[in-house]
């Protein structure tokens, strides 16, 4: 058997939503009955246009939203329903890595405090030393020069920034992450840098990955593992390599023929082209 | 034929004296009628920066430098104000990036159109509510009474986009500036609107300058397509030739770089940064060369 780290069963969350002519509150839906199983050490990618309830079902994963109805198993312990002080000793395991690194770090802060802060908050940091080597190690990991502890987030540029917000959601060796768009932003050239340093990282630190992303073709290069989310359904989900070859359900197939490949496709313009099986495109790798 | 848009070594400055920095160092490029192409780059390439010199509508800090962009052989660039305000909006439309701001949040979409409609065609108020209701149509909007009289938070992302490309097509442009259109949709919808746009161009026989950071898009929607980096022209030529064999090695490094859904995670190579700097310094290289030359 494998071993799961992370499994939701019937996971669902609601918005209360005041709606039509009395105001009258009502709930909306927004992720629908959701089961997923992460195996320790693998990528899931999560993907879903906007209003598909992957960043909610992300924030789920991490408990920064509390389940609806439906439960989340993190290493065999229900957290779905617990408190925030129960989850406490957990949040350092489990961490998040947002989209947008401009706002997810703090412009007044150099990195060397930005990055150590989790750990002076769990009470790991011994002196203003022992700051310092911590960060510069982190920084270190994903590929930065440890002299930008003393840098402002604003000194870097998008691919670094988004470095130095991996950097943190490493700083406490967590388990499972939930990294959620973080190569969106970014131009292709540093995007394959981001991929690639995930891929190493999560090889070296035998971490587990939730990798939410609007893009089919950046979850192909990182993905063990694909659930496609429409209107907060998760409507197919299964091996990356068998979506990509024979997707089953018909809203995957549309997602996969509406991605422009960088080949020159007479028709694909055309109203109605059908979905091809990629491998079957011909176009020679 | 005259050429639509031909722009001879256009050198464009930000900033003054000590302090400017060049943002486009000697760009060439030309549009034919009808014909869509591809200006493609990574952020900071000038690839907004010039489709913004062709509309008049560069930042109030920058300054062409050097250079010619002749409209139907007419210079853009000696013309006298009047003269160029006739024809943006007119002759020249844009298709700008984020729909969700270039929209007057304030207005309903009807009146949006309208206004742009008897300004330039000088339509009775009527008339031009009649025509904005056939050009929403155009744009495969069903309904098109009833989103007139919507205003734009009240319709989608997609929605808004297709309103902002009736409306850049509304008055017949032979030229039309696509500012990364498509950046902000889902893929789904990104379909919808490049069908559109090639569906309007056909029909208005317009050629397109398409901006875009997506050799995806260019493939598609792009006969022809040009490189820039550090507001250089690295590459350029037809779409197919360019994908199929890229001669300089930048493209190469970012056609490397693009993953691609049919294909395994193996392919992905990232651009080399020494590539990367090498072609910033032979930018830096060639600025100091013409500030020897003008002093």
């Amino acid at each position: 058997m494998t071993d799961i780290l992370l499994r939701t069963g019937s996971l669902s969350f609601a918005y209360p939503e005041r709606t039509g002519l009395f105001r009258r509150k009502a709930l909306r839906d927004v992720v629908k009955r959701v089961d997923l199983a992460v195996p320790r050490g693998s990528v899931l990618g999560l993907v879903g246009e906007s209003g598909s309830g992957k960043t909610t079902l992300g924030r789920l994963l991490v408990r920064l939203l509390k389940p609806t109805s439906g439960g989340i198993q993190f290493d065999g312990v229900e957290i779905g329903g617990i408190s925030e002080a129960e989850m406490r000793p957990l949040r350092a395991r489990i961490q998040m890595i947002f989209q947008d690194p401009q706002s997810s770090l703090n412009p007044r802060l150099r990195l060397g405090v930005t990055l150590t802060r989790p750990l002076k908050v769990y009470g790991h940091i011994r002196g203003r030393r022992d700051q310092r080597d911590r960060a510069a190690a982190l920084l270190d990991l994903v590929g930065l020069p440890t002299a930008f502890v003393d840098r402002y987030p604003h000194e870097l540029s998008g691919g670094q920034r988004q470095r130095a917000g991996i950097a943190r959601a490493l700083a406490l060796e967590p388990d499972f992450i939930v990294a959620d768009e973080i190569v969106s932003g970014l131009d292709v050239s540093t995007q394959a840098h981001i991929l690639l340093l995930l891929r190493e990282l999560r090889a070296r630190l035998g971490l587990t990955l939730v990798f939410i992303s609007h893009d089919l073709s950046v979850v192909r290069v990182l993905c063990d593992d694909v659930a496609i989310l429409h209107r907060g359904e998760v409507v197919e989900y299964g091996p990356v390599a068998r979506i990509f070859s024979a997707p089953r359900d018909d809203y995957t197939r549309q997602l996969l023929s509406a991605i422009p490949l960088p080949d020159v496709e007479p028709g694909w313009l055309d109203d109605s082209s059908p979905f091809v099986p990629p491998q079957q495109q011909g176009s020679a790798a | 034929m005259t050429t639509t848009l031909s722009i001879q070594d256009l050198h464009v400055a930000i900033g003054k004296g000590a302090r400017s920095a060049n943002v486009l160092r000697g760009v060439s490029l030309e549009l034919r009628p009808g014909e869509v192409r591809g200006l493609v780059g990574e952020s900071g390439a000038g690839k907004s920066m010039l489709g913004r010199a062709v509309l008049g509508l560069l930042p109030a800090n920058a300054t062409i430098a050097a250079g010619r962009i002749a409209f139907e052989g007419r210079d853009l660039i000696a013309m006298p104000e009047p003269e160029r305000r006739s024809l943006f909006g007119r002759r020249i439309a844009l298709i700008p990036q984020d729909p969700m701001t270039s929209l007057n949040p304030v207005k309903r979409v009807g009146a949006q159109i309208a206004m742009l409609l008897r300004h330039h065609l000088g339509l009775s108020k009527r008339d031009a509510l009649a025509r904005a209701a056939e050009l929403l149509s155009e744009v495969a909007i069903r309904d098109p009474r009833r989103v007139l009289g919507l205003y734009p938070h009240e319709i989608s992302g997609g929605m808004r986009q297709r309103v902002l490309i009736a409306m850049a097509f509304a008055c017949d442009p032979s030229l039309v500036i696509a500012d990364e259109p498509t950046t902000a949709l889902d893929v789904t919808v990104q379909r919808q609107v490049l069908q559109l746009v090639e569906r309007l161009r056909q029909r208005h026989g317009a050629a397109v300058l398409f901006v875009t950071h997506d050799l995806g898009v260019v493939a598609k929607i792009c006969r022809t397509m040009t490189v820039l980096h550090a507001g250089r022209v690295l590459e350029e030529g037809e779409t197919a030739d360019v994908l199929a064999k890229p001669r300089h090695p930048y493209t190469r490094a970012l056609l490397a770089a693009t993953p691609r859904a049919d294909r395994p995670a193996e392919a992905l190579r990232p651009v080399p940064p020494a590539l990367i700097d090498s072609l910033w310094a032979e930018a830096h290289r060639l600025d100091r060369l013409s500030a020897m030359a003008s002093s």
